[in-house]
């Protein structure tokens, strides 16, 4: 599984990808965050809400920062 | 039957959430209610202050407005963001696309305020839009509103001034975005936006993320983002409702009205000015106002310098510079900073 937190660096992208991490500990996974930050790349996504998150190349959520039980449910559905 | 009892256990969770939010609805009013006689109570009888002493008025009026402001934010943000989960910049998009100038100015400022929006998606926003083939004017008008006609601004203006305060600042910031965006597009500035806006291409598929969610999804949102704002904001609405206790208790009535009031035509452009370089967004300048406009400062001096204070911010100018070119953020700045202390004057000419 490869993830990736979309957003220039603003406080809520740092929240989401913390979340991200927490939630990928307490599910025993372990997989790579990139953090993408380049505006061309992030819009290339057709995000037009930041932060969002991109689970294996498919955008999941944008522009909320989630708590961690939803991020679970989302990493669990996506790596069945 | 079985089908019948499938429906009644399905239907079991949402009757329980709603039955929370109810709970809290009652809490909430319960609070509200007694709040002034429990802090009076409180400061004056079990604390023994003096009403009439600046300590005792100013103890008094931080901690009622401290309680007052949190339970309006949490109530308000809490129907917003349920209300708003229906809403998204994506589908706003979808809803703008093909408009033309004039109209699509008018459209995209109305959506501006109902589309839920953080001022660090200025960017990708901005970005998505024009790439799409959206006017840059139309585009400049959503990205003006959004930050200009904050909702829980709206609400709380109501909660503190009445709803003809509520209702002129909303007509004026929609106002200023259907104008300043109207302009900025009659000004043919395409040539100062970053080419590479134009060359970006939309290669993945629209997704509307607002679509398919349950009610007690929509609900744990709004607990989510009542949680996120307070824990963001609470700072700045300290040093607001403190600064504004301040003025209650030492700063003499009808101070302002010699330094800023109505008849004195620079209090606009400098509230203005002032408000450029502070940051903060609407609910956390609002206790401020309240204290400012309490002493003297004239309506329209106090929300030109909230609506400058949201409005026009350094960082969304740092982060918007990105796109822009800084001849186009200059015209930005200069249209919406106009609109903002035209605003200002009608307000002190008319209240």
């Amino acid at each position: 599984m490869e993830i990736k937190v979309l957003g220039s660096g603003c406080a809520n992208c740092k929240t989401l990808e913390a979340r991200t991490v927490e939630a990928l500990d307490s599910l025993g996974l372990q997989a790579p965050i990139d953090e993408v930050t380049d505006f061309p790349q992030i819009v290339a996504y057709d995000v037009l809400s930041t932060p969002a998150l991109v689970i294996d190349e498919e955008v999941v959520l944008a522009g909320r920062v989630p708590s961690v039980d939803e991020l679970r449910r989302l990493l669990v559905n996506h790596s069945s | 039957m079985t089908l019948l009892a499938e429906a009644q256990v399905s239907r079991r969770p949402i009757l329980r959430s709603w039955g929370k939010v109810l709970a809290a609805v009652a809490l909430w009013i319960a609070l509200y209610a007694v709040n002034r006689t429990f802090w009076e109570w409180v400061v004056f009888d079990a604390a023994g202050l003096d009403p009439e002493t600046r300590l005792g008025s100013a103890v008094e009026f931080f901690v009622y407005d401290t309680t007052k402001i949190l339970l309006l934010l949490t109530g308000i943000i809490f129907v917003v963001t349920v209300l708003r989960s229906f809403m998204s910049v994506e589908r706003t998009r979808a809803l703008l696309g093909g408009r033309r100038e004039g109209v699509g100015n008018v459209a995209a400022a109305g959506l501006g305020v109902a589309t839920p929006f953080c001022s660090c998606s200025a960017v990708p926003a901005f970005i998505g839009f024009v790439a799409a083939g959206m006017p840059l004017g139309v585009t400049m008008s959503f990205l003006i509103a959004s930050p200009m006609v904050n909702e829980v601004a709206i609400v709380m203006l109501f909660g503190l001034f009445g709803w003809q305060v509520a209702a002129l600042y909303v007509g004026a910031g929609l106002s200023i975005a259907i104008i300043a965006g109207w302009v900025i597009g009659r000004l043919r500035l395409e040539s100062l936006v970053e080419p590479f806006v134009f060359e970006t291409s939309l290669r993945g598929r629209p997704i509307d993320l607002s679509a398919g969610l349950s009610w007690s999804d929509r609900f744990a949102m709004g607990r989510q983002e009542v949680r996120n704002i307070i824990a963001k904001i609470w700072p700045y609405l300290l040093v607001g409702i403190g600064v504004g206790a301040a003025i209650h208790g030492w700063v003499p009535e009808d101070f302002f009205v010699d330094v800023a009031g109505p008849d004195n035509p620079l209090a606009v452009p400098v509230a203005t000015l002032v408000g450029i370089p502070l940051y903060s967004n609407a609910a956390g300048v609002l206790p401020l106002v309240e204290a400012l406009q309490a002493k003297g400062l004239a309506m329209g001096t106090v929300l030109a310098f909230m609506m400058s204070v949201v409005a026009l911010s350094l960082p969304e100018l740092i982060l918007l510079r990105r796109v822009l070119k800084p001849r186009l953020l200059a015209v930005f700045v200069a249209v919406v900073g106009i609109g903002i202390m035209t605003v200002g004057f009608l307000f002190n000419l008319v209240l």
